[in-house]
């Protein structure tokens, strides 16, 4: 067996896995692209082994392997900061939903004991309404 | 005293961990500021915060998570927007601050078109101690903002702050949870967005518990932090009040 055969056959599987984590959809598709492209490079690089070969007296690098392994880098590199953003966004929503939620509990407390003296202003001004307290967003 | 109602003024208190020094506080803004709006911002504390707020009889907001400081706040500016308050304070849960000094805040809130009062600690009154780097970061921070805001800052990193409605209609939905962000980048922010930023000076009192850090090494990181803040937020797209604001 070829080290590309070996390439090609590890990608197959790396295919088949991200397929069936697709389908049980505990991957998203936003997610998924990045990886299945990575798996066509690799499997047109196994097939077409000539091509690296190529690219890399292009771009001017000795070895290709070390080109391979460069580009490698920067695929992970790109992976982690799309991470990173994903990870910032949820950190925002979810410090939103835990604001919400804190809000809601002190709207349900107040419903539930039915009073509202710690409410000076809600009867204050009367163009206020309780209702207001709510919808907004 | 202020033409502000102090029906309309909402107190926000982000507490963590704040049992020890909470019920002074409480017991000293109902003494000094009675009839003024009262909210503790329990941000997921593991102690007796929460129940001793609910037992004075203020309102409480309990986080479900720990936010920081700035969540805790964006989560109080949410609350007064919603309940129509016109102004909001920031006071420390921790004794910091003198609820006593609140009502110079607010009038100098009172100034037409100011939106953001900052109760300054180097401004000639008390005698806040505070050395070394850790100083140079707040003075270089105070320059700075200075320039930012159009407004002659001296402590632009004290947490003890007013705010007006355009203010509070801005920071209920834009008010940063990062590390020194609720000070400095908050400020950036609301100037940028067209806030007036002005300052009065303030008496601060000792923390309760814990002091400020002097060691060296931590103020220098304080000072990259800081930096790295400011930095960023200056770069930040700008955003407008009246993009966000809900009349």
């Amino acid at each position: 067996m070829t080290g590309y055969g070996f390439a090609l056959a590890l990608v197959g599987v790396v295919l088949l896995t991200i397929i069936q984590l697709l389908r049980t959809r505990r991957l998203r598709e936003k997610y998924a692209t990045a990886w299945i492209a990575v798996a066509f490079v690799v499997v047109v690089i196994g097939v077409f082994p000539d091509l690296l070969f190529a690219l890399a007296s292009l771009v001017g690098v000795q070895t290709p392997l070390n080109l391979l392994f460069a580009l490698g880098g920067v695929v992970l590199l790109v992976v982690c900061i799309q991470f990173s953003v994903e990870i910032t966004s949820l950190e925002a929503e979810t410090r939103t939903l835990a604001e919400e939620v804190a809000l809601l509990r002190h709207d349900v407390r107040r419903l539930q004991t039915g009073t509202d003296r710690a409410e000076p202003t809600a009867h204050a001004d009367p163009s206020r309404a309780e209702g207001t307290d709510a919808g907004e967003s | 005293m202020p033409s502000t109602s102090l029906e309309r003024v909402l107190l926000v208190l982000p507490a963590w961990n704040e049992q020890d020094a909470l019920p002074g506080v409480l017991d000293e803004i109902r003494e000094t500021l009675p009839g003024v709006g009262v909210l503790v911002v329990n941000d997921c504390s593991s102690d007796r915060t929460s129940a001793i707020a609910h037992a004075a009889g203020v309102q409480v907001l309990d986080l479900p998570l720990n936010l920081g400081v700035g969540g805790a706040m964006r989560a109080g500016y949410h609350f007064a927007r919603d309940h129509g308050y016109d102004v909001a304070v920031q006071l420390d849960a921790d004794g910091q601050h003198d609820p006593a000094e609140v009502p110079l805040l607010l009038e100098a809130l009172d100034a037409k078109g100011v939106d953001v009062v900052i109760g300054a600690r180097f401004a000639g009154r008390g005698e806040y101690d505070v050395r070394g780097p850790r100083r140079w970061a707040m003075r270089l921070m105070s320059w700075v903002l200075s320039r930012i805001t159009g407004a002659s800052l001296t402590d632009a990193t004290s947490g003890f702050k007013a705010c007006g409605p355009r203010a509070i209609a801005l920071y209920a939905v834009d008010y940063p949870a990062e590390y020194l962000g609720d000070t400095i980048e908050s400020l950036v922010i609301g100037a940028r967005a067209g806030l007036v930023v002005t300052q009065v000076g303030v008496r601060m009192r000792p923390r309760a518990g814990g002091n400020a850090s002097h060691n060296p090494l931590k103020s220098l990181i304080f000072l990259v932090r800081a930096v790295v803040a400011l930095v960023i937020a200056l770069t930040r797209p700008k955003m407008s009040v009246h993009d966000r604001a809900v009349s």
